[in-house]
């Protein structure tokens, strides 16, 4: 995936992009509303995630010049303003959706799929290994010709592990991708998600070995 | 909210009181003027009679042989003849002796000065207008006087006085009553143009504090035009305090929030189990203190709207349906789902942002407390009630009274992120559109908010 990251907070910015770049997406941040005009004429992105303010300009402003410019990327606003009736106003100027700063990354996420599965089934988005196709937006593992849809937290789970094959993720790890910070999460759960996975990909030429002390880890076999 | 003002007597009151009394006070003036004259006209009348009748028996005296003569001519005492059979007294003196008629009439007679004396007196008990005249005659060296006195009561004359002071009293009335009702036309005219003012003032939205710019009397330009630098102030003031909501907002949050990103980065590279305590409990508490900013937020902005509700017409399905479409991402991240029944379409008149702010709490509040893999159920009926329930623990039955008030929260909320606003904002909304807020549980266990509109 491809994002554009309009946000003139520099720390913010470099946060929010070094955990997006971790997630496997491709990041291009603009900090002020010329940037993202000249970021937006030359390059195609998937999602524009967009402050509302910003040095040169209200990011409502690019968000109305945006929609009369007929382009359909889909927009998130990240607004740390007052709560309800900005909120609202942003979405009748054409934003697909917003998110309150500070917000969690993984509600940053989900509302990222949930927005991209509504503008598109994308198939573009698509990762293919050992047989198996994994469409993150939509959710849908596909092994063995047969697609079937992924819970949120084993979708989640498999997102982080095809993005890097062979790397080992600890059971710490995976639980903070999993579960938000106010979720009581025991060892117990994530190897139930794991065997969830494990049980997915049982007819395909992928598994998840357990390296015991050390954690998990995707294998292809040849 | 509006404090009644300070109010001392009435204008319109002033108005019509001292229009009236003045219109009384003429209308007194114009009888007693219109009754006087009446009555100096007619007293005119009848001394004029008098006159003429003492100038004729006056001219019929002669002095014959040095002997003093009278012959009262009888057209005399016919001029003096009126409808009500008026009495008439007549004395003749002669160099001031008594010579015929009425002996008691001199006395009441005043003496005379000039030729002409007219007074009013008292005869036999009843009220005479009296004239005496004398003339001098002269006849064979010999001069005498020759006074004569004539009498008339004023029976008549009275009575055509009650006849005048009758219609004069008629007039004054009704000169009382037309003023009196153009005084009140006039003053309903122009209290009305302050009426039309408060009018077109009270119908004006909260959100309206643009100037006025319909004609009013000149008299009435200085209020409007104080009334319009006031809410020019006013919306001066409070655009700029929503600014400064927004930007003390912008610049707590963006910091909060790179600190965040930051502690959620480096949590995934920390490995000591007491640094991720840490950083997660760092987490927490941003989380915490970021939802109780914006809860407080919403609450103002949410008690500023419940003072001054505006209904519109919406659709409470779709109203919902949007809510419960944005609030899918975060019920998957926790494996719940979100499901809507009820009637197709349910429409009401409300405020749309507060129904959907009081409805994101009761979710948001189930989506808390709801177990994995379970079900939140939202049902909207055309009550119309709205009813959230979740497959949680549900609430204790001692603290349903308390949980609705402000920051106070269920024992069993220990282990979650909240402000103890959420139902309280959902409370204020019900009462604001004259509904309420009902807590239960369900027999078959978990919670159940309804919110009836």
């Amino acid at each position: 995936m491809k994002f554009l990251l309009v946000e003139d907070n520099l720390d913010l910015a470099n946060a929010v992009s070094s955990r997006m770049r971790l997630d496997g997406h491709v990041i291009d941040h603009a900090s002020n509303l010329e940037d993202a005009t000249a970021f937006v004429e030359t390059e195609e992105y998937d999602l524009i995630l967009l402050d509302i303010m910003l040095p040169d300009g209200d990011g409502r402003d690019f968000l109305k010049r945006h929609r009369a410019s007929r382009l359909d990327t889909p927009v998130i606003v990240l607004t740390a303003r007052s709560q309800v009736s900005d909120r609202i106003g942003s979405l009748d100027l054409g934003a697909d959706d917003y998110v309150t700063k500070p917000f969690d990354h993984a509600e940053l996420e989900a509302r990222c799929r949930a927005v991209l599965r509504r503008k598109s089934g994308s198939a573009k988005s698509t990762i293919e290994i050992g047989g198996v196709v994994f469409d993150p937006v939509a959710g849908h593992l596909t092994v063995a010709g047969e697609t079937l849809s992924l819970r949120n937290r084993e979708l989640r789970m498999m997102e982080l592990f095809i993005n890097a094959p062979g790397h080992v993720f600890s059971k710490q790890k995976l639980a903070d991708r999993l579960f938000s910070y106010d979720d009581s999460v025991t060892d117990n759960a994530i190897e139930v998600y794991v065997g969830r996975l494990r049980k997915h990909l049982e007819p395909s030429d992928l598994k998840i070995t357990t390296l015991r002390g050390l954690g998990y880890r995707l294998d292809h076999d040849h | 909210m509006t404090t009644n003002p300070n109010v001392s007597g009435s204008l319109r009151n002033r108005l019509v009181l001292t229009l009236i009394g003045g219109a009384a006070v003429l209308a007194v003036l114009l009888f007693f003027a219109v009754r006087n004259y009446a009555a100096q006209v007619a007293q005119q009348g009848q001394d004029n009679i008098l006159e003429a009748s003492v100038t004729s028996i006056l001219d019929a005296a002669a002095l014959r042989d040095g002997v003093l003569e009278v012959d009262i001519p009888y057209a005399a005492f016919s001029m003096l003849t009126t409808p009500t059979d008026d009495r008439v007294f007549y004395a003749i003196y002669q160099d001031g002796v008594f010579l015929s008629g009425y002996e008691d009439l001199r006395l009441a007679a005043a003496p005379a000065q000039s030729d002409w004396s007219f007074t009013s007196g008292e005869l036999r008990g009843e009220r005479i207008r009296q004239v005496s005249a004398s003339r001098t005659l002269v006849g064979l060296g010999r001069q005498t006087e020759i006074e004569v006195v004539l009498g008339q009561t004023q029976d008549a004359l009275s009575r055509t006085l009650d006849q005048i002071s009758r219609n004069a009293a008629f007039l004054g009335l009704g000169f009382f009553l037309l003023t009196a009702a153009l005084s009140f036309w006039i003053t309903s005219t122009t209290i009305g143009q302050l009426n039309k003012l408060t009018t077109s003032v009270t119908r004006r939205g909260p959100q309206d504090l643009s100037p006025f710019k319909k004609p009013v009397p000149r008299e009435m330009a200085p209020l409007v035009m104080s009334l319009n630098s006031l809410m020019g102030r006013l919306d001066q003031s409070l655009s700029q305090s929503e600014d400064f909501i927004a930007e003390a907002a912008h610049r707590v949050r963006t910091p909060l929030a790179t600190v965040r990103s930051y502690a959620e980065a480096t949590l995934h590279r920390v490995e000591r189990k007491e640094n991720r305590e840490a950083l997660r409990a760092m987490v927490r508490a941003i989380d915490e203190s970021s939802r109780a900013a914006g809860q407080l937020l919403d609450h103002a902005m949410i008690t500023f709207r419940t003072d001054h509700l505006v209904r519109e017409d919406v659709d409470l399905v779709e109203l919902i349906r949007d809510l419960v479409q944005r609030l899918t991402p975060i019920a998957e991240m926790k494996e719940l789902s979100l499901s809507m029944t009820g009637d197709p379409t349910v429409p009401y008149s409300g405020d749309p942002i507060l129904i959907q702010n009081a409805v994101r709490n009761m979710i948001d509040n189930a989506l808390k407390y709801a177990p994995l893999d379970s079900t939140v159920e939202i049902e909207i009926t055309g009550k119309p009630e709205i009813k959230v329930s979740d497959s949680g623990p549900g609430f204790l039955p001692e603290e349903i009274e308390t949980l609705t008030r402000r920051f106070e929260r269920g024992k069993n909320a220990a282990g979650t992120i909240g402000s103890g606003l959420g139902l309280t904002i959902a409370q204020d909304v019900a009462i604001a559109h004259g509904g309420t807020l009902v807590l239960t549980n369900q027999p078959s266990g978990g919670a159940c908010v309804i919110l009836s509109l």
